[in-house]
């Protein structure tokens, strides 16, 4: 198992170059996204964030902010205070199609995802980076500022696009381009230790 | 009861229940990192101690998804429901806007955010008077991803040889705990009630998360039960987040309810490792403490 220190954005092949069970820490600026905005990414194809989501990721994220007066620190006036993974599964019907047409170098997100994502990562040269769950305010001191945000109106706080510049961010890869996948692995273990216990 | 000091301890109790874990769940927690033997789950168990420890110290929410919060009110004979649900509603809406809490009630059909925390059945509240003079209000906290892995069955069902006793119990709490996977932020506390309606075995089920972490339910059969379930979900490997791992629930309460002769539900809330609870003991004088769920 490998530690790499990743600036963002990626190529597709310092992406390919990830295996299951690297630990990674991502400076640069990555997107949060999460239900509303896979829907909306897949049904609305919209063409103001590609430019944004090119060779990053999409943080499965709805994080808590405080309102702040707007300085270097803060350029649009919005602060993070707590910033962990929501569960990444719910996403498993939009997620290829997201990967591949917005060229993301993958996702993070917490709990992990099935086949037809694992499927997409092959395809495109992308991974599936996992975050600790419930880890909020360690994962927000990772986080300097939040340079922007998109459809904040439309959708809420929870569910906007939040662009976000973080430093050492701290993630494992679960999921590679080789198809290799940590959860697949402990949910085969794990159904067969079930069915030990209940046969 | 002035409402202005229900409130005043609401907030606190909200504050403090967003901030700072009980003190069960973290050393729980703790004993988990110690014996776990696998490598990438210590390195979570390392950083769910890490991110403790800094949420209390900075008084900073401990995870941005502070749930559907769900109060359970005691009250003495005569106190106005209106005013319990019109506290707890300012209160929420209050400390949301302090950025201690997020915004988590969404209308289903315009898909439109109240922006406060309150909105039609946010939040849930229950009600039930008691012989004291003073007010207690217990709340929980827990994230959306838990709370979607939770589950009812009904007894018998034959996918998995489970018929109507606590044989077939067990075998139902373990599908769902396998089920569950990582999704709901592992290791978890799972409550599980056994009989019941469909509505009241799945608010009882909740409720039994409100159980400090290591104690027994009194009826030995249960107390057996929840032993024997905490033993074996350990042996299923899931592990912290679904890394694979020496624990994967932290403790199982079982509660039960009379059930109707036609019916046997088994029902199973999942509380995630980042179960926050606290309780607001306030007097009629007006003075209050924040207090742990006992």
């Amino acid at each position: 198992m490998a530690t790499h220190e990743l600036q963002l954005p990626l190529s597709e092949d310092q992406v390919r170059a990830l295996r299951s069970g690297d630990q990674v820490f991502l400076s640069g600026t990555l997107v949060s996204g999460r239900d509303v905005a896979h829907k909306y990414l897949v049904e609305q194809r919209p063409d103001d964030l590609r430019e944004l989501l090119r060779g990053t990721f999409i943080y499965h994220l709805g994080p808590i902010l405080r309102r702040v007066p707007v300085t270097a620190e803060a350029p649009i006036g919005w602060q993070v205070v707590a910033a962990g993974p929501t569960t990444s599964v719910r996403e498993e019907p939009y997620q290829a199609d997201v990967i591949r047409e917005y060229r993301l170098a993958g996702a993070i997100g917490k709990g992990g995802m099935g086949p037809k994502t694992l499927k997409a990562l092959q395809e495109c040269g992308a991974v599936y980076l996992h975050a600790p769950g419930g880890c909020a305010t360690v994962l927000a001191r990772a986080i300097r500022r939040v340079l922007e945000v998109y459809r904040l109106e439309e959708f809420g706080s929870p569910e906007a696009f939040w662009v976000l510049e973080v430093e050492r961010f701290p993630a494992v890869v679960t999921m590679d381009s080789a198809g290799g996948s940590l959860h697949r692995l402990v949910l085969e273990e794990s159904e067969g230790r079930l069915k030990a216990l209940i046969p | 009861m002035k409402p202005e000091r229900l409130q005043e301890g609401l907030r606190e109790l909200i504050r403090q229940a967003s901030v700072s874990l009980p003190p069960d769940v973290e050393i729980a927690l703790t004993q988990a990192r110690a014996r776990e033997g696998r490598e990438g789950a210590r390195g979570v168990l390392d950083t769910i101690c890490e991110n403790i420890s800094e949420a209390r110290r900075l008084a900073s929410p401990i995870c941005q998804d502070t749930g559907f919060p769900t109060f359970w009110f005691r009250f003495p004979a005569g106190t106005s429901l209106r005013m319990l649900r019109s506290a707890a509603e300012e209160a929420l809406a209050a400390v949301t806007a302090e950025g201690l809490l997020r915004p988590n009630a969404v209308d289903p059909v315009s898909g439109s955010n109240s922006g406060s925390n309150v909105g039609a059945g946010a939040p849930a509240l229950y009600f039930e008077e008691h012989d004291g003079d003073g007010l207690e209000a217990d709340l929980l906290l827990k994230g959306g991803g838990s709370e979607n892995v939770g589950s009812q069955c009904r007894l018998p069902d034959a996918s998995i040889r489970a018929g109507r006793d606590l044989e077939g119990v067990r075998r139902a709490v373990l599908r769902a705990i396998h089920e569950a996977q990582g999704f709901g932020c592992a290791p978890g506390i799972i409550g599980v009630a056994i009989g019941g309606d469909r509505a009241g075995s799945m608010a009882l089920a909740k409720r039994q998360l409100l159980r400090p972490v290591g104690r027994r339910a009194e009826d030995p059969a249960l107390a057996a039960l929840e032993d024997t379930l905490l033993e074996q979900a350990n042996t299923l490997g899931i592990g912290a987040m679904g890394f694979g791992g020496d624990t994967t629930v932290l403790g199982v309460h079982v509660g039960k309810g009379h059930r109707h002769p036609a019916s046997f539900f088994v029902s199973v809330a999942y509380g995630c490792w980042a179960l926050r609870r606290k309780r607001l003991a306030l007097s009629p004088d007006g003075s209050f403490r924040i207090q742990e769920v006992a």
